[in-house]
Protein backbone atom coordinates (compact mmCIF):
# COMPACT_ATOMS: atom_id res chain seq x y z
CA UNK A 1 0.00 0.00 0.00
CA UNK A 2 2.87 1.86 0.56
CA UNK A 3 2.87 4.09 -2.80
CA UNK A 4 -0.22 4.83 -2.38
CA UNK A 5 0.53 7.49 -0.13
CA UNK A 6 1.44 9.81 -2.66
CA UNK A 7 -2.31 10.30 -3.07
CA UNK A 8 -3.09 11.43 0.74
CA UNK A 9 -3.10 15.51 -0.52
CA UNK A 10 -6.03 14.57 -2.89
CA UNK A 11 -8.16 11.54 -1.20
CA UNK A 12 -11.13 12.52 1.21
CA UNK A 13 -11.26 10.31 4.17
CA UNK A 14 -7.87 9.05 3.59
CA UNK A 15 -8.18 6.50 5.88
CA UNK A 16 -11.15 4.59 5.00
CA UNK A 17 -9.71 4.66 1.30
CA UNK A 18 -6.75 2.69 2.63
CA UNK A 19 -8.90 0.56 4.60
CA UNK A 20 -11.50 0.08 1.74
CA UNK A 21 -7.83 -1.35 -0.59
CA UNK A 22 -7.13 -4.08 1.82
CA UNK A 23 -10.91 -5.21 1.66
CA UNK A 24 -11.16 -8.37 -0.89
CA UNK A 25 -13.93 -7.17 -3.43
CA UNK A 26 -17.37 -8.96 -3.92
CA UNK A 27 -18.30 -11.21 -7.29
CA UNK A 28 -19.59 -8.34 -9.57
CA UNK A 29 -21.10 -9.83 -13.12
CA UNK A 30 -22.62 -7.84 -15.80
CA UNK A 31 -25.97 -8.70 -17.32
CA UNK A 32 -25.63 -9.50 -21.61
CA UNK A 33 -28.81 -8.08 -22.85
CA UNK A 34 -27.78 -9.48 -26.22
CA UNK A 35 -28.56 -13.28 -24.73
CA UNK A 36 -31.71 -12.32 -22.16
CA UNK A 37 -33.31 -9.25 -20.43
CA UNK A 38 -32.59 -8.51 -16.71
CA UNK A 39 -36.13 -9.54 -15.54
CA UNK A 40 -35.05 -13.34 -17.05
CA UNK A 41 -31.48 -13.36 -15.75
CA UNK A 42 -32.72 -12.43 -12.73
CA UNK A 43 -35.20 -14.99 -12.68
CA UNK A 44 -32.98 -17.49 -13.54
CA UNK A 45 -30.39 -16.93 -10.72
CA UNK A 46 -33.30 -17.30 -8.16
CA UNK A 47 -34.27 -20.31 -10.17
CA UNK A 48 -30.80 -21.51 -9.13
CA UNK A 49 -30.51 -19.95 -6.09
CA UNK A 50 -27.78 -17.71 -6.30
CA UNK A 51 -28.26 -14.43 -4.07
CA UNK A 52 -27.83 -10.94 -5.65
CA UNK A 53 -27.79 -7.55 -5.76
CA UNK A 54 -28.47 -4.96 -8.28
CA UNK A 55 -26.20 -2.15 -8.35
CA UNK A 56 -28.16 1.25 -7.23
CA UNK A 57 -26.85 2.85 -10.57
CA UNK A 58 -26.96 0.26 -12.94
CA UNK A 59 -29.85 -2.70 -12.86
CA UNK A 60 -27.80 -4.90 -15.38
CA UNK A 61 -24.74 -4.70 -12.65
CA UNK A 62 -25.01 -7.62 -10.14
CA UNK A 63 -23.27 -8.22 -7.23
CA UNK A 64 -23.47 -12.36 -6.53
CA UNK A 65 -23.69 -14.45 -3.96
CA UNK A 66 -21.15 -17.24 -4.87
CA UNK A 67 -17.44 -17.83 -5.30
CA UNK A 68 -17.81 -19.62 -8.90
CA UNK A 69 -19.95 -17.09 -10.29
CA UNK A 70 -18.98 -18.58 -14.08
CA UNK A 71 -20.25 -21.79 -12.54
CA UNK A 72 -24.02 -20.78 -12.86
CA UNK A 73 -26.25 -21.97 -15.51
CA UNK A 74 -26.43 -17.66 -16.36
CA UNK A 75 -23.07 -17.92 -16.87
CA UNK A 76 -23.40 -20.80 -18.80
CA UNK A 77 -25.86 -19.39 -21.26
CA UNK A 78 -23.89 -15.77 -21.34
CA UNK A 79 -26.78 -14.40 -19.63
CA UNK A 80 -24.14 -12.93 -16.73
CA UNK A 81 -20.18 -11.97 -17.63
CA UNK A 82 -17.93 -11.39 -14.66
CA UNK A 83 -16.98 -7.95 -14.59
CA UNK A 84 -16.34 -5.38 -11.82
CA UNK A 85 -18.77 -3.07 -10.87
CA UNK A 86 -16.86 0.21 -12.24
CA UNK A 87 -15.58 -1.42 -15.01
CA UNK A 88 -19.16 -1.11 -16.70
CA UNK A 89 -18.61 2.57 -16.09
CA UNK A 90 -16.58 4.26 -18.88
CA UNK A 91 -19.09 2.23 -22.05
CA UNK A 92 -22.05 3.85 -20.43
CA UNK A 93 -20.67 7.04 -20.08
CA UNK A 94 -19.70 6.25 -24.28
CA UNK A 95 -23.43 5.75 -24.29
CA UNK A 96 -22.90 4.63 -28.01
CA UNK A 97 -26.10 4.58 -29.90
CA UNK A 98 -27.60 1.05 -32.27
CA UNK A 99 -26.14 1.42 -35.58
CA UNK A 100 -22.85 3.19 -35.05
CA UNK A 101 -19.34 2.60 -35.43
CA UNK A 102 -17.68 2.46 -32.24
CA UNK A 103 -14.11 1.37 -31.80
CA UNK A 104 -12.92 0.17 -28.56
CA UNK A 105 -8.84 0.56 -29.25
CA UNK A 106 -7.54 -1.95 -25.91
CA UNK A 107 -10.31 -4.10 -26.07
CA UNK A 108 -8.84 -7.67 -24.43
CA UNK A 109 -10.23 -9.07 -22.59
CA UNK A 110 -13.31 -8.08 -24.17
CA UNK A 111 -15.88 -6.98 -21.10
CA UNK A 112 -16.40 -3.68 -22.10
CA UNK A 113 -16.48 -4.30 -25.62
CA UNK A 114 -19.35 -6.89 -25.05
CA UNK A 115 -20.91 -4.27 -23.16
CA UNK A 116 -20.53 -1.85 -25.95
CA UNK A 117 -22.28 -4.52 -28.33
CA UNK A 118 -25.05 -4.89 -25.86
CA UNK A 119 -25.45 -1.17 -25.26
CA UNK A 120 -26.18 -0.89 -29.43
CA UNK A 121 -28.53 -4.09 -29.51
CA UNK A 122 -26.10 -5.90 -31.27
CA UNK A 123 -26.69 -3.65 -34.28
CA UNK A 124 -24.13 -1.47 -35.78
CA UNK A 125 -19.90 -2.12 -35.43
CA UNK A 126 -18.02 -2.42 -32.86
CA UNK A 127 -14.59 -2.74 -33.93
CA UNK A 128 -12.67 -4.26 -31.03
CA UNK A 129 -8.72 -4.06 -31.12
CA UNK A 130 -5.85 -5.15 -29.24
CA UNK A 131 -2.19 -4.86 -29.47
CA UNK A 132 -1.70 -8.46 -27.71
CA UNK A 133 -2.49 -11.65 -29.66
CA UNK A 134 -2.35 -13.31 -26.43
CA UNK A 135 -5.00 -11.68 -25.03
CA UNK A 136 -7.64 -11.87 -28.41
CA UNK A 137 -8.10 -15.17 -28.01
CA UNK A 138 -9.60 -14.38 -25.04
CA UNK A 139 -11.78 -11.84 -25.93
CA UNK A 140 -12.81 -14.09 -29.23
CA UNK A 141 -13.69 -16.60 -26.73
CA UNK A 142 -15.64 -13.72 -24.73
CA UNK A 143 -17.57 -12.17 -27.76
CA UNK A 144 -18.62 -15.69 -29.08
CA UNK A 145 -19.89 -16.75 -25.28
CA UNK A 146 -21.92 -13.46 -24.92
CA UNK A 147 -23.01 -13.82 -28.85
CA UNK A 148 -21.53 -10.46 -30.28
CA UNK A 149 -22.07 -10.26 -33.82
CA UNK A 150 -21.93 -6.57 -34.10
CA UNK A 151 -18.12 -7.29 -33.32
CA UNK A 152 -14.66 -7.33 -35.45
CA UNK A 153 -11.74 -8.07 -33.98
CA UNK A 154 -8.31 -6.52 -34.83
CA UNK A 155 -4.97 -6.96 -33.41
CA UNK A 156 -2.85 -3.66 -33.94
CA UNK A 157 -0.88 -1.26 -32.20
CA UNK A 158 -3.43 1.78 -31.42
CA UNK A 159 -0.96 4.43 -31.75
CA UNK A 160 -1.25 4.30 -35.30
CA UNK A 161 -3.86 1.98 -36.20
CA UNK A 162 -4.93 1.77 -39.67
CA UNK A 163 -8.89 2.35 -40.66
CA UNK A 164 -7.53 1.21 -44.11
CA UNK A 165 -8.87 -2.01 -43.66
CA UNK A 166 -12.66 -1.36 -43.54
CA UNK A 167 -15.03 0.57 -45.62
CA UNK A 168 -15.41 3.71 -43.91
CA UNK A 169 -12.76 6.13 -42.41
CA UNK A 170 -14.08 7.22 -39.23
CA UNK A 171 -15.45 6.50 -36.34
CA UNK A 172 -18.52 7.64 -34.38
CA UNK A 173 -17.76 7.01 -30.62
CA UNK A 174 -14.03 5.87 -29.48
CA UNK A 175 -13.33 4.17 -26.21
CA UNK A 176 -9.42 3.97 -24.57
CA UNK A 177 -9.46 2.18 -21.96
CA UNK A 178 -6.01 2.80 -21.62
CA UNK A 179 -3.31 0.17 -20.64
CA UNK A 180 -2.33 1.77 -17.23
CA UNK A 181 -0.34 0.61 -13.96
CA UNK A 182 -3.66 -0.66 -12.80
CA UNK A 183 -3.37 0.65 -8.82
CA UNK A 184 -6.97 0.42 -8.80
CA UNK A 185 -6.99 -3.17 -8.90
CA UNK A 186 -5.38 -4.23 -5.97
CA UNK A 187 -8.62 -5.38 -3.87
CA UNK A 188 -8.88 -8.02 -6.70
CA UNK A 189 -5.35 -8.36 -7.39
CA UNK A 190 -3.14 -8.44 -4.49
CA UNK A 191 0.06 -8.07 -6.28
CA UNK A 192 -1.38 -5.59 -8.57
CA UNK A 193 1.19 -2.79 -6.36
CA UNK A 194 4.37 -5.09 -6.41
CA UNK A 195 6.05 -3.84 -9.31
CA UNK A 196 4.90 -0.43 -9.20
CA UNK A 197 7.76 2.98 -9.28
CA UNK A 198 7.53 6.19 -10.84
CA UNK A 199 9.52 5.42 -13.87
CA UNK A 200 7.06 2.64 -14.69
CA UNK A 201 4.21 5.10 -14.48
CA UNK A 202 6.02 7.77 -16.64
CA UNK A 203 7.05 5.24 -19.35
CA UNK A 204 3.11 3.51 -19.54
CA UNK A 205 2.32 7.85 -19.58
CA UNK A 206 3.73 7.99 -22.79
CA UNK A 207 1.78 4.92 -24.57
CA UNK A 208 -1.72 6.65 -23.23
CA UNK A 209 -0.78 9.70 -24.65
CA UNK A 210 -0.41 7.90 -28.23
CA UNK A 211 -3.29 6.39 -28.11
CA UNK A 212 -5.43 8.92 -26.87
CA UNK A 213 -4.46 11.07 -29.70
CA UNK A 214 -5.02 8.45 -32.48
CA UNK A 215 -8.33 8.03 -31.30
CA UNK A 216 -9.52 11.56 -31.17
CA UNK A 217 -7.84 11.33 -34.95
CA UNK A 218 -9.81 8.18 -35.85
CA UNK A 219 -13.49 9.92 -34.35
CA UNK A 220 -15.35 12.03 -36.57
CA UNK A 221 -16.73 16.23 -35.39
CA UNK A 222 -18.86 15.82 -32.97
CA UNK A 223 -17.92 12.54 -31.92
CA UNK A 224 -16.99 11.15 -28.83
CA UNK A 225 -14.07 9.77 -26.72
CA UNK A 226 -14.09 7.94 -22.98
CA UNK A 227 -10.87 7.83 -21.77
CA UNK A 228 -10.52 5.48 -18.62
CA UNK A 229 -8.01 3.64 -16.34
CA UNK A 230 -8.19 1.67 -13.36
CA UNK A 231 -5.30 3.40 -11.35
CA UNK A 232 -5.22 6.62 -9.57
CA UNK A 233 -1.90 8.46 -10.77
CA UNK A 234 -2.19 12.09 -12.26
CA UNK A 235 0.15 11.33 -14.74
CA UNK A 236 -1.85 8.78 -16.48
CA UNK A 237 -5.14 10.41 -16.37
CA UNK A 238 -5.58 14.30 -15.91
CA UNK A 239 -2.08 14.80 -17.44
CA UNK A 240 -3.00 12.18 -20.25
CA UNK A 241 -6.50 14.04 -21.16
CA UNK A 242 -4.18 17.47 -20.77
CA UNK A 243 -1.82 16.44 -23.34
CA UNK A 244 -4.69 15.45 -25.71
CA UNK A 245 -6.50 19.04 -25.47
CA UNK A 246 -3.17 20.72 -26.13
CA UNK A 247 -2.37 18.38 -29.28
CA UNK A 248 -5.51 17.90 -30.61
CA UNK A 249 -9.40 19.22 -31.23
CA UNK A 250 -10.98 17.98 -28.89
CA UNK A 251 -12.75 19.60 -25.60
CA UNK A 252 -13.99 17.51 -21.97
CA UNK A 253 -17.66 17.55 -21.72
CA UNK A 254 -19.81 16.20 -18.29
CA UNK A 255 -21.76 13.25 -17.43
CA UNK A 256 -23.88 11.82 -15.27
CA UNK A 257 -23.37 8.47 -13.36
CA UNK A 258 -25.02 7.35 -10.38
CA UNK A 259 -21.58 6.83 -8.64
CA UNK A 260 -20.36 8.43 -5.49
CA UNK A 261 -17.43 10.28 -7.19
CA UNK A 262 -14.54 12.76 -6.55
CA UNK A 263 -13.73 15.52 -9.47
CA UNK A 264 -10.89 15.29 -11.46
CA UNK A 265 -7.65 17.30 -10.39
CA UNK A 266 -6.58 20.42 -12.15
CA UNK A 267 -3.32 20.62 -10.14
CA UNK A 268 -0.46 17.41 -9.34
CA UNK A 269 2.77 18.28 -8.89
CA UNK A 270 3.40 21.61 -9.57
CA UNK A 271 1.44 20.99 -12.65
CA UNK A 272 -1.37 23.07 -14.06
CA UNK A 273 -4.35 21.84 -15.61
CA UNK A 274 -7.36 22.96 -17.54
CA UNK A 275 -10.27 23.52 -15.24
CA UNK A 276 -12.48 21.90 -17.57
CA UNK A 277 -10.59 18.32 -15.81
CA UNK A 278 -13.03 19.09 -13.00
CA UNK A 279 -15.82 17.30 -15.43
CA UNK A 280 -13.98 13.84 -15.63
CA UNK A 281 -14.55 11.45 -12.45
CA UNK A 282 -11.87 10.28 -9.75
CA UNK A 283 -13.69 6.75 -8.56
CA UNK A 284 -12.25 5.46 -5.19
CA UNK A 285 -12.63 2.21 -3.22
CA UNK A 286 -14.16 3.82 -0.42
CA UNK A 287 -16.53 6.04 -1.66
CA UNK A 288 -18.98 2.74 -3.65
CA UNK A 289 -17.22 -0.03 -2.22
CA UNK A 290 -15.57 -0.55 -5.71
CA UNK A 291 -12.26 -0.92 -6.84
CA UNK A 292 -11.24 2.57 -8.33
CA UNK A 293 -11.02 4.26 -11.68
CA UNK A 294 -10.94 7.76 -13.42
CA UNK A 295 -13.26 9.03 -16.59
CA UNK A 296 -13.15 11.53 -18.74
CA UNK A 297 -15.30 12.21 -21.59
CA UNK A 298 -14.02 14.38 -24.72
CA UNK A 299 -16.27 15.80 -27.92
CA UNK A 300 -14.32 15.93 -30.87
CA UNK A 301 -14.16 19.56 -31.85
CA UNK A 302 -13.41 21.01 -35.42
CA UNK A 303 -9.94 22.03 -36.69
CA UNK B 1 -6.22 -29.44 -49.34
CA UNK B 2 -8.13 -31.09 -51.71
CA UNK B 3 -10.06 -28.06 -53.42
CA UNK B 4 -9.03 -27.59 -56.88
CA UNK B 5 -6.54 -30.47 -56.77
CA UNK B 6 -8.61 -33.08 -58.98
CA UNK B 7 -7.18 -31.32 -62.23
CA UNK B 8 -10.37 -29.50 -62.56
CA UNK B 9 -8.87 -26.48 -63.20
CA UNK B 10 -8.90 -25.92 -67.02
CA UNK B 11 -8.17 -23.13 -69.46
CA UNK B 12 -12.63 -22.29 -69.25
CA UNK B 13 -12.86 -21.16 -65.38
CA UNK B 14 -9.51 -19.29 -64.59
CA UNK B 15 -10.98 -17.63 -62.57
CA UNK B 16 -11.77 -19.98 -60.08
CA UNK B 17 -9.94 -19.46 -56.83
CA UNK B 18 -9.58 -21.85 -53.80
CA UNK B 19 -10.32 -20.49 -50.20
CA UNK B 20 -7.45 -18.29 -48.56
CA UNK B 21 -7.46 -19.51 -44.87
CA UNK B 22 -5.97 -16.12 -43.98
CA UNK B 23 -8.74 -13.59 -45.29
CA UNK B 24 -12.30 -13.26 -44.58
CA UNK B 25 -14.66 -13.56 -47.84
CA UNK B 26 -18.28 -12.28 -47.84
CA UNK B 27 -20.10 -15.82 -48.97
CA UNK B 28 -21.44 -15.25 -52.89
CA UNK B 29 -25.42 -14.79 -52.77
CA UNK B 30 -25.62 -18.02 -54.90
CA UNK B 31 -24.15 -20.23 -56.55
CA UNK B 32 -23.86 -18.47 -59.80
CA UNK B 33 -21.87 -15.57 -58.00
CA UNK B 34 -19.71 -18.38 -56.56
CA UNK B 35 -15.77 -18.31 -57.40
CA UNK B 36 -14.26 -20.68 -55.05
CA UNK B 37 -15.19 -23.72 -55.58
CA UNK B 38 -16.86 -25.76 -52.59
CA UNK B 39 -17.74 -22.51 -51.06
CA UNK B 40 -21.30 -22.40 -49.62
CA UNK B 41 -23.42 -19.56 -50.72
CA UNK B 42 -25.40 -17.18 -48.38
CA UNK B 43 -28.37 -19.07 -49.82
CA UNK B 44 -27.20 -22.59 -49.11
CA UNK B 45 -26.40 -21.64 -45.51
CA UNK B 46 -29.58 -19.98 -44.80
CA UNK B 47 -32.07 -23.02 -46.33
CA UNK B 48 -29.78 -25.47 -44.07
CA UNK B 49 -30.73 -23.52 -41.34
CA UNK B 50 -34.41 -23.64 -42.52
CA UNK B 51 -34.50 -27.32 -43.74
CA UNK B 52 -32.88 -28.38 -41.00
CA UNK B 53 -33.82 -26.51 -37.81
CA UNK B 54 -36.73 -24.44 -39.26
CA UNK B 55 -35.43 -20.95 -38.38
CA UNK B 56 -37.19 -18.75 -40.36
CA UNK B 57 -35.15 -17.32 -43.00
CA UNK B 58 -35.51 -13.54 -42.07
CA UNK B 59 -33.71 -14.28 -38.96
CA UNK B 60 -30.65 -13.66 -40.90
CA UNK B 61 -31.94 -10.44 -42.98
CA UNK B 62 -29.88 -8.28 -41.60
CA UNK B 63 -26.49 -10.72 -41.13
CA UNK B 64 -23.35 -11.37 -43.52
CA UNK B 65 -21.90 -14.93 -43.82
CA UNK B 66 -18.12 -15.04 -44.12
CA UNK B 67 -15.42 -18.00 -44.65
CA UNK B 68 -12.04 -17.93 -43.42
CA UNK B 69 -10.42 -21.19 -43.20
CA UNK B 70 -11.47 -24.36 -44.96
CA UNK B 71 -15.65 -24.25 -44.48
CA UNK B 72 -15.92 -22.39 -41.33
CA UNK B 73 -18.54 -20.00 -41.71
CA UNK B 74 -18.93 -16.66 -39.56
CA UNK B 75 -21.98 -14.51 -38.98
CA UNK B 76 -21.85 -10.68 -38.62
CA UNK B 77 -24.13 -7.97 -38.21
CA UNK B 78 -21.37 -5.23 -38.67
CA UNK B 79 -19.79 -3.27 -42.13
CA UNK B 80 -16.72 -4.88 -43.56
CA UNK B 81 -15.42 -5.09 -47.27
CA UNK B 82 -14.39 -7.97 -48.37
CA UNK B 83 -12.11 -9.53 -48.80
CA UNK B 84 -10.93 -8.06 -45.49
CA UNK B 85 -7.34 -9.87 -42.90
CA UNK B 86 -8.71 -9.44 -39.41
CA UNK B 87 -8.58 -11.90 -36.40
CA UNK B 88 -12.68 -11.93 -36.43
CA UNK B 89 -15.76 -11.41 -37.63
CA UNK B 90 -19.00 -11.45 -35.74
CA UNK B 91 -18.82 -15.18 -34.47
CA UNK B 92 -18.42 -18.64 -35.96
CA UNK B 93 -21.78 -20.66 -37.01
CA UNK B 94 -21.56 -23.14 -39.50
CA UNK B 95 -18.86 -26.28 -40.44
CA UNK B 96 -19.78 -26.44 -43.71
CA UNK B 97 -16.74 -28.54 -45.71
CA UNK B 98 -17.71 -31.93 -44.47
CA UNK B 99 -20.13 -34.33 -45.59
CA UNK B 100 -22.60 -33.17 -42.85
CA UNK B 101 -22.51 -29.74 -41.89
CA UNK B 102 -22.24 -28.54 -37.85
CA UNK B 103 -22.78 -25.60 -36.72
CA UNK B 104 -21.54 -24.34 -33.30
CA UNK B 105 -22.61 -24.36 -30.10
CA UNK B 106 -22.38 -20.99 -30.00
CA UNK B 107 -24.39 -20.13 -32.68
CA UNK B 108 -26.98 -22.83 -31.44
CA UNK B 109 -27.10 -20.70 -28.04
CA UNK B 110 -27.42 -17.02 -30.04
CA UNK B 111 -30.01 -18.29 -32.33
CA UNK B 112 -31.49 -21.58 -31.73
CA UNK B 113 -34.15 -19.62 -29.99
CA UNK B 114 -35.69 -19.06 -33.03
CA UNK B 115 -35.22 -23.07 -34.08
CA UNK B 116 -38.76 -25.36 -33.86
CA UNK B 117 -37.20 -28.71 -35.48
CA UNK B 118 -34.45 -30.97 -34.72
CA UNK B 119 -34.20 -29.17 -30.95
CA UNK B 120 -34.02 -32.19 -27.82
CA UNK B 121 -35.46 -31.11 -24.72
CA UNK B 122 -33.45 -31.91 -22.07
CA UNK B 123 -34.31 -32.53 -18.05
CA UNK B 124 -32.15 -30.57 -15.60
CA UNK B 125 -30.22 -33.70 -14.47
CA UNK B 126 -29.60 -34.24 -18.59
CA UNK B 127 -28.56 -30.59 -19.11
CA UNK B 128 -26.02 -30.85 -16.43
CA UNK B 129 -24.62 -34.02 -17.95
CA UNK B 130 -24.71 -32.51 -21.48
CA UNK B 131 -23.06 -29.27 -20.35
CA UNK B 132 -20.12 -31.12 -18.75
CA UNK B 133 -19.39 -32.91 -22.27
CA UNK B 134 -20.90 -36.16 -21.25
CA UNK B 135 -22.68 -38.80 -23.90
CA UNK B 136 -25.70 -40.11 -22.90
CA UNK B 137 -27.97 -42.79 -23.80
CA UNK B 138 -31.66 -40.92 -24.76
CA UNK B 139 -34.04 -43.56 -26.51
CA UNK B 140 -36.86 -40.73 -26.49
CA UNK B 141 -35.89 -39.42 -29.66
CA UNK B 142 -38.06 -40.48 -32.59
CA UNK B 143 -36.61 -37.72 -35.04
CA UNK B 144 -33.68 -37.48 -37.36
CA UNK B 145 -30.42 -38.73 -36.57
CA UNK B 146 -27.60 -36.23 -36.68
CA UNK B 147 -26.85 -32.55 -35.60
CA UNK B 148 -29.43 -31.73 -33.04
CA UNK B 149 -29.89 -28.26 -30.80
CA UNK B 150 -29.96 -29.31 -27.30
CA UNK B 151 -32.60 -27.36 -24.57
CA UNK B 152 -33.54 -27.13 -21.66
CA UNK B 153 -36.32 -24.65 -19.88
CA UNK B 154 -34.82 -21.92 -17.47
CA UNK B 155 -36.80 -18.92 -16.25
CA UNK B 156 -40.08 -20.16 -17.61
CA UNK B 157 -38.78 -20.44 -21.37
CA UNK B 158 -37.06 -23.29 -23.52
CA UNK B 159 -33.06 -22.19 -23.55
CA UNK B 160 -30.36 -23.68 -26.22
CA UNK B 161 -27.59 -25.28 -24.82
CA UNK B 162 -25.81 -26.43 -27.42
CA UNK B 163 -25.06 -28.56 -30.16
CA UNK B 164 -25.25 -32.64 -30.07
CA UNK B 165 -25.04 -35.68 -32.01
CA UNK B 166 -27.57 -38.21 -32.28
CA UNK B 167 -27.30 -41.07 -32.88
CA UNK B 168 -27.97 -45.11 -32.22
CA UNK B 169 -30.28 -43.60 -29.24
CA UNK B 170 -27.08 -41.53 -28.21
CA UNK B 171 -26.63 -37.97 -27.49
CA UNK B 172 -23.19 -36.40 -27.98
CA UNK B 173 -22.40 -33.72 -26.35
CA UNK B 174 -20.52 -31.17 -28.96
CA UNK B 175 -19.48 -28.36 -26.39
CA UNK B 176 -15.90 -28.03 -26.78
CA UNK B 177 -13.57 -28.30 -24.23
CA UNK B 178 -13.32 -24.69 -23.04
CA UNK B 179 -17.04 -24.15 -22.92
CA UNK B 180 -18.13 -27.34 -20.53
CA UNK B 181 -18.65 -26.41 -17.02
CA UNK B 182 -19.33 -28.92 -14.24
CA UNK B 183 -22.58 -26.94 -12.61
CA UNK B 184 -24.96 -28.06 -10.21
CA UNK B 185 -28.56 -29.15 -11.00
Amino acid sequence: MEPLERYRSIVDDFDAFLAACERPLGNAVRVNTIKASVERTLAALEEEGVGYEQADWNPRVLDLETDSPGSTWTSFHGFTHGQEEVSAVPPVVLDPEPGERVWDCCAAPGGKATQLAALMDDRGTVVANDNNLGRISALRFNAERLGATSLAVTNADARNYSLERFSFDEFDRTLVDAPCSCEGTIRKNPDALDNWSEGHISSVAGIQKGIIRRAIQATREGGAVVYSTCTFAPEENEAVVQHALDEEDCRVVDFDIGLEHAPGLTAWDGEEFDSSLEHAARIYPHQNDTGGFFVAKLEVTAE
Amino acid sequence: MSDGADGSAGDDDSERETNDGQRFDRLPATAAERTVEGRATREDVVEYFADRFAIPPETFDDYTFWEKGAGKIWIYAGEAPTPIEIEAIGMTCLRTRQEHWKPTTDFAQRFGRAATECVIDLEREEARRFVAGEDQEIERWDGDWGYLIAAHEIAGERESLGVGLYVHGELRSMVPKGRQRDLEV
